[in-house]
């Protein structure tokens, strides 16, 4: 078991160096580089000064050596300018560059400079991941259990009118991307002139020119409440609802047909019981590491949600990165992708090993 | 002129269709209710071979589904009916809209007539007509499928026509100079929400399947030799693999379509190597298996390897971008270069999970008995990867990729919904949605059609999934 796992984190952190490097590579590509030296400088520099602007700063020079530098195996650049003051990677504003570390990269904590949000971008990143944070917290109280509910049920009895109208239902939420949902929900609760909201008012349930939901979480934000982070919420949830649904019913189905479900069956042990004491554990093995390797998709969710309802979390902030070219900020945000989905990936290995017997003592 | 009304003159259906909808929910609802109580019956046989169903609540039930289901459908067909012989405008805007659809009707009434009629003789895609699930996601399919044939016949105006009075207004709007109506109303920019809509689904049925169709060609050449062979080529390949799975689709997509990386070429670059797979894999299959005649084996392969490569050439080289190398004269067409990234992207995207499948299905089947027999009389490993594990492995595979078509369909709405690749012009589903979710709370409808559309075609892709996977499993 432990050389299993030490294998697994191996291959986990080389994929995790391939990754950032792939991710460094493609956001520090020459035409990068230069936007962002006209970003920084000014929009008018001529093509040698951006050069120079580039060469000042520590972007030129070969890859390898600058991702190194960025992951703090390389002694950061410096440059000091005819004026003697020495500026670097590693040296603060105004610092005094003999006091400065040699190395400064992710490794030693330091992850560079947003320029968007103009602050370092460790803070900046950790708060977004609180605010997604939250946002996983609830999907994952509303999605897991309904969707292992569905599943089961559905799967206890195969063919059964349930099972008929449960499978529907969830092929239809596979069906519908977060960005459909997303739209659909709001235009059915959200709005003033369409769906539910202006029913409600006719009927006065509801105050006029007010919606059932909220359709910008912003205000989440600061204070989470049942009227603005419900859309979100069930925006990501349903797709994932409809996928570990059907996954938790094939499982199911499956266990039903196993030779010790019939042989209590005979026994006489009566069709709740079988189906809570003896079907549900083993038909929870699989779908275990189906929500495990959900989170993933999860983050494609969250980016889309985040981003169609405002709510500044992580997804909204790699889209930022992203579209205001913010290389650092960029960088920061794939580390905490490539690792959220490496290390769930290792934790469903590890889970489904220990969860499942058969394995688990041979 | 006035704005239309949703059913206009056909409106006398409409309680029929809210009745008959709200029994429909009834029935299932019971059935369900009664599911927990009462054991389903078996259909008893009698003596002279007969069978009956036993009565009773739950038989009752079953039937007024069964019945209430045909009769809901049978008033739909209706709306459609009454839309097309009634004049444009008076049938309201579904009427309207049925009316435009009629092509479309007319190629999905002759195609599934002569496919249930020959549904005997035509393997798979015959039996798929046994299954309801299976026929409903294969008509919402080639509904999607035929008004991307038909698209210039449909579309009302042109879909880049702006109006400006028309900004957001709601459907049946009537256009300013009494011509017409915009029946799905007009989006932020005063153009044509249906037309839109009509012409997007051109962009999606375009690229989806040949870019599933690509990945496939990729995920297959690797995944073969990867599972059949085994050791250091597999643990390679399936590490590359799994590197581009651990990626953030999104990332990824930012990453190689931004506007400074499409400069350097890069997408280009990939394109000159997924592209190739294709030709590799033609290549492989025909001298694989007409390897002993040697005089029609050249034939083919000089045949594929002239004409793929000529295609293969034009289709990467683009001029003026930084893979431009082939002779305008005989250069036969040119990719838009954002197309081309999209496509690129998509393909990429997809290839490696392909990769997985496959290998899995070679590892489960490399152990059976006809490939020892194979290997035996002394078959060369290519020929027994591709005419004797990939025959057999072509069930699976036919259901993942109708379900891997309904996924790069979303991707390209995830593309166009971040604005990337395609330009913001373009009326493909996923940019229309991208661009309407701004005005969301004012006017919906600029955004809802599209993704309703978006969402039909995905649903019938994973409906028809399904229902061959029954029909295969039922072999």
């Amino acid at each position: 078991m432990l050389k299993f796992i030490l294998r697994r984190l191996g291959v986990m952190l080389l994929t995790a160096f391939a990754l950032t490097f792939v991710v460094f590579y493609l956001t520090n590509l020459a035409p990068n580089l230069e936007k962002l030296a006209r970003s920084e400088g000014s929009v008018r520099m001529t093509e040698e000064a951006v050069t120079a602007w580039i060469e000042q700063n520590g972007h030129s020079g070969p890859v390898l050596m600058r991702y190194g530098q960025w992951l703090g195996v390389v002694p950061g650049w410096t440059f000091t300018d005819e004026k003697g003051v020495t500026r670097g990677r590693c040296i603060a504003q105004d610092g005094d560059a003999a006091l400065a570390p040699r190395y400064c990269g992710v490794l030693q904590g330091n992850w560079g400079y947003s320029t968007v949000f103009k602050q370092p971008v460790g803070p900046a990143l950790l708060e977004k991941l609180g605010a997604t944070g939250w946002l996983m917290l609830w999907v994952m109280i509303v999605m897991v259990p309904v969707s292992l509910i569905l599943g089961v049920l559905s799967g206890m009895r195969e063919g059964s009118a349930m099972d008929r109208t449960l499978s529907t239902f969830a092929i239809v939420s596979t069906a519908t991307p977060e960005y459909v949902s997303g739209v659909v929900l709001v235009a059915l609760f959200a709005t003033a002139t369409t769906g539910l909201s202006p029913l409600l008012i006719d009927m006065g349930l509801l105050e006029p020119k007010k919606t059932l939901f909220l359709a910008s979480s912003t205000s989440a934000m600061d204070n989470i409440t049942f009227w603005n982070f419900t859309l979100p919420v069930m925006t990501i949830a349903l797709y994932g609802i409809g996928y570990i649904a059907r996954m938790t019913r094939a499982s199911m189905t499956e266990v039903m047909t196993q030779q010790y479900i019939r042989t209590a069956r005979l026994k006489g042990v009566n069709f709740r019981s079988v189906v809570m004491k003896h079907a549900l554990r083993n038909a929870l093995i699989a779908p275990f590491t189906v929500i495990m390797l959900q989170f993933p998709w999860l983050l494609n969710g969250v980016v889309i949600t985040e981003t169609l309802f405002n709510y500044k979390g992580f997804g909204w902030t790699l889209v930022t990165a992203a579209s205001n070219n913010d290389i650092q900020l960029l960088l920061g945000c794939s580390v905490v992708a490539v690792l959220v989905v490496l290390v769930t990936q290792l934790i469903s290995d590890i889970g489904y090993v220990y969860l499942n017997p058969r394995i688990r003592i041979s | 002129m006035e704005p239309l009304t949703w059913t206009g003159s056909l409106s006398l259906l409409n309680p029929v269709l809210a009745a008959l909808a709200a029994l429909l929910v009834l029935a299932i609802l019971a059935r369900i209710a009664l599911s927990f109580f009462a054991t389903e019956p078996a259909v008893v046989v009698n003596p002279d071979g007969t069978a009956t169903a036993p009565n009773g609540l739950w038989s009752l039930s079953v039937t007024a589904g069964k019945w209430l289901f045909l009769s809901l459908v049978g008033v739909l067909v209706l709306y459609i009916v009454g839309g097309v012989v009634t004049p444009l405008g008076s049938g309201g805007i579904f009427g309207a809209a049925a009316k435009k659809f009629l092509p479309v009707w007319i190629a999905l009434v002759v195609l599934f007539a002569v496919s249930l009629r020959f549904k005997r003789r035509l393997g798979l895609y015959g039996k798929l007509f046994d299954s309801t699930i299976g026929m409903i996601g294969f008509g919402l399919v080639m509904f999607w499928v035929f008004t991307a044939i038909f698209a210039d016949m449909i579309v009302m105006h042109d879909p880049l026509g702006q109006i400006s009075q028309l900004k957001n207004k709601a459907p049946g709007v009537a256009l300013p100079d009494g011509s017409g109506w915009y029946i799905f109303g007009g989006d932020h920019l005063g153009r044509d929400v249906f037309s839109r809509m009509i012409k997007g689904s051109q962009v999606v049925i375009q690229i989806a399947p040949l870019a599933t169709l690509f990945a496939f060609m990729v995920g297959i050449t690797l995944g073969l030799p990867a599972g059949y062979y085994g050791g250091k080529l597999d643990s390679g390949l399936s590490f590359l693999a799994n590197l581009i799975l651990a990626f953030p689709v999104i990332l990824l997509f930012y990453l190689l379509v931004t506007p400074e990386i499409v400069t350097t070429g890069l997408p280009q670059f990939m394109a000159v190597a997924l592209f190739i797979f294709p030709l590799v894999f033609l290549t492989i299959l025909l001298n694989s298996r007409y390897y002993v005649q040697p005089q029609r084996r050249n034939l083919m392969v000089a045949a594929v390897l002239g004409i793929g490569g000529w295609l293969y050439l034009s289709l990467i080289s683009t001029p003026g971008t930084a893979v431009s190398f082939f002779p305008a004269a005989i250069d036969l067409f040119d990719v838009p270069p954002n197309i081309l990234i999209v496509f690129v992207s998509v393909v990429f995207v997809n290839s490696p999970t392909v990769f997985r499948i496959v290998r899995g299905l070679t590892l489960d089947i490399k152990t059976r008995d006809y490939v020892s027999a194979a290997q035996t009389r002394g078959e060369r490993p290519w020929y027994i990867m591709l005419w004797e594990i990939l025959p057999n492995a072509r069930g699976p595979l036919i259901v993942d990729f109708c379900l891997r078509i309904g996924y790069t369909t979303i991707l390209l709405g995830t593309l166009g919904f971040f604005g990337l690749g395609l330009s913001p012009e373009s009326p493909d589903w996923g940019t229309t949605i991208n661009a309407g979710r701004r005005l969301l709370t004012i006017a919906p409808h600029p955004a809802i059609v599209p993704a309703v559309a978006l969402m039909s075609l995905v649903l019938g892709l994973n409906l028809l999934a399904d229902g061959l996977r029954e029909e295969s499993l039922r072999d």
